[in-house]
């Protein structure tokens, strides 16, 4: 027996939010994507990971991208950094093509990817270095973004000095040092134990609103897509589409206790619905296998 | 219990006394053995020392003959009445005792070669010391970077990789002939043979160990805006040093175990010269000696290295120590100024 609870819908949005996403809409597009495909080639044929994706996100929106595994999240994630081309369609950043990898779309990957021999201030630096940058201007704009992410104390250690919530909060020092006009995130979070993951989500939105930046962030945990963004791309696998762009009707500033909100539970239900559309534990008798005489049975 | 007990168990460490004392059973179970059959009359020992001669005609005090021969001969005497010869068992006398050995490390430094233009043991060991220093680094000189560019990029893995692959299987000695024909009999032919032995591995263990570069980090540089020859400076190189370092370690290692064959083209040199000296007037304590020599030389400076690399990349250890920050500063591109933490 499943109970099921009244929530209002999703697409219900009070006054407030209302009018946040209206000023949103606002503002210039800053990321274009249109009819964005990717093939790949394989022993079994071609694989379709992305098929005609479009998208566009404004100027300073923090942007959810969510799906089941393999729809190719990370693909798109990696055509939007560059490190991807795609087979079709094209990705503009303030109107102009993006083609290969450019310190003006920063990145923060699921594994950690800290230069193990740099101490966490050089790591942060190394993006102003490539750029030419160096010296004590360099050294101390990298000590700003340190600060920012709170790991002054730890500014001379190696990364394998740092748990791996401080790795990911140097990595994105790292990114935003070179003043990216957006911010990609490939799960970067999925690494770590929940506490952690809390933790690290408030000190991203913390970051969000002290530093005017675009964040497109891909997680494949509902409840992390909708704390964190403004609206979630929501992907369909096999081959990934766009299958929904919520709005997340929850109010900014954001906390944890908004998780019990009705609005937030409404939000995932729907993204539970579009993900998992069915259970398939529940919809089959299971068998029943006794272990002792005599059965100790739970309802 | 979480101590591990047993002393066999599969992928289990062990504490650091039994390492320790596994360690020293190491070297002297084969010690023990070599003892054993030195110092123990009934082991072994085929041969018997002459102490007096008796009445055979042909035997001379203090030489060896087999026991045999030594039996037969007695027994003739005894039965045609004569003075039985008097001896003790022996050893061949390939086989010396340990502390002869142990005497010989000492006297073969001290004693003076027997000719006079003929080089004294420590000058022959710096000479081999320095043939395999000159093989090694002009291999590592052309064979390191040849080894990253392949490793790097495809590109040059297609150009070289195949025939490199085909050419290790040369065995370095049998370019012997070659290089002399083609460098002369001093040094250089020896140098040729170490650098043959070692390149060829070099290049592909070397290219191997930069593609196991984990790729994202290449990713991620490009992300921050390096470029080829930056990406391959500040993060190929840098990224695969403590491995390389590993790598040099063994393939000095490689080139050690071509000395002899590379000391004895053209003319004989170096440790292997006295060595083969040494066999010619049959002392062979000292033939060991010189071989143990080498043994330790290389185990010794491989531990130098091993213990200097821990210094070198302070970031493969959880702790730093002084000699670490030492180096950091000394190679560093950029002063570490502390920062004040308010
Ligand atoms: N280099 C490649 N060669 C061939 N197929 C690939 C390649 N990269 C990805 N794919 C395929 O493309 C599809 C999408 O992969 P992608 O990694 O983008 O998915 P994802 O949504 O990030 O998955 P996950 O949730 O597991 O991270 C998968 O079916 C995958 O097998
Ligand atoms: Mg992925």
């Amino acid at each position: 027996m499943t109970h099921s609870i009244s929530l209002p819908s999703y697409l219900e949005q009070s006054p407030e939010v209302r009018e946040r996403f209206d000023r949103l809409k606002q503002r210039d597009v800053l990321l274009e994507i249109k009819n964005l495909t990717k093939t790949f080639e394989s022993n079994d044929g071609t694989i379709t990971a992305l098929d005609n994706v479009s998208f566009r996100a404004r100027r300073r929106e923090f942007i959810s991208v969510i799906g089941p595994s393999g729809c190719g999240k990370s693909t798109f994630i990696r055509i939007l950094a560059g490190l991807e081309y795609p087979s079709s369609g094209e990705v503009r950043l303030d109107d102009e093509e993006v083609s290969g990898p450019c310190p003006n779309r920063g990145m923060v990957f699921q594994g950690y990817t800290l230069f193990p021999w740099l101490t966490v201030k050089r790591n942060v630096m190394f993006g102003m270095n490539m750029a030419g940058h160096g010296g004590t201007e360099t050294e101390s704009q990298a000590m700003q973004w340190i600060d920012l992410v709170g790991l002054s104390k730890f500014a001379n250690a190696y990364p394998n000095q740092l748990s791996g919530g401080m790795k990911q909060r140097v990595a994105i020092a790292r990114a935003l040092a070179n003043q990216p006009r957006i911010l990609l995130m490939d799960e970067p979070f999925g690494a770590l134990d929940a506490q952690t993951r809390a933790q690290m989500q408030s000190y991203l939105l913390q970051i969000w609103k002290n530093v005017d930046i675009t964040i497109l962030f891909i997680t494949h945990d509902l409840e992390e897509a909708i704390y964190l963004a403004d609206r979630i791309l929501v992907l369909k696998a096999h081959p990934g589409e766009v299958q929904e762009v919520i709005e997340v009707p929850v109010p900014r500033p954001r906390s944890p206790e908004q998780f019990i909100l009705p609005e937030f539970l409404a939000t995932k239900r729907r993204l539970e619905e579009l993900i998992h559309p069915k259970n398939e534990y529940e919809s089959q008798e299971l068998p029943i296998i006794r272990m002792t005489p005599i059965g100790d049975d739970v309802e | 219990m979480s101590i591990n007990n047993q002393w066999l168990a599969i992928r289990k460490p062990l504490s650091a006394k039994r390492r320790l004392f596994l360690t020293l059973l190491s070297f002297l179970l084969p010690l023990s053995i070599w003892s054993a059959v030195s110092y123990v009359d009934w082991l072994w020992h085929p041969m018997v020392e002459i102490q007096d001669k008796g009445d055979v005609s042909y035997f001379r005090e203090g030489n060896l003959v087999k026991k045999d021969i030594f039996r037969e001969e007695n027994a003739t005497l005894i039965a045609s009445g004569g003075n039985p010869a008097v001896g003790v068992p022996a050893n061949p006398i390939y086989l010396p005792a340990p502390h002869e050995v142990v005497t010989a490390f000492y006297t073969s430094f001290t004693t003076p070669p027997k000719r006079r233009n003929e080089p004294w043991l420590h000058e022959s060991l710096i000479h081999s010391v320095q043939v395999i220093f000159w093989g090694f680094t002009l291999s590592s000189l052309i064979g390191v970077p040849l080894g990253i560019l392949c490793g790097a990029y495809s590109f040059f893995s297609r150009l070289h990789e195949p025939f490199i692959e085909f050419f290790r299987y040369l065995p370095a000695p049998a370019f012997g002939a070659l290089s002399v024909a083609v460098l002369g009999i001093h040094d250089a032919p020896k140098i040729a043979i170490i650098f043959i032995g070692t390149f060829f591995q070099q290049v592909l263990v070397i290219s191997n160990t930069t593609r196991k570069l984990d790729v994202s980090l290449i990713e991620a540089a490009q992300t921050l805006g390096a470029k080829k020859t930056k990406l391959l400076t500040k993060v190929v190189v840098p990224g695969i040093l403590p491995d390389l370092y590993k790598d040099m370690r063994i393939l000095l290692g490689w080139a050690w175990t071509y000395l002899i064959v590379a000391e004895i083209v053209g003319t004989s040199t170096g440790i292997t010269w006295f060595i083969n000296q040494q066999g010619k007037y049959r002392i062979y304590e000292n033939v060991y000696a010189a071989i143990i020599m080498i043994g330790i030389i290389g185990l010794a400076s491989d531990l130098f290295l091993a213990w200097l690399g821990k210094h070198l990349f302070p970031w493969t250890g959880r702790k730093q120590s002084k000699l670490s920050v030492f180096f950091s500063r000394l190679f560093g591109p950029v002063n570490q100024t502390v920062f004040d933490e308010k």
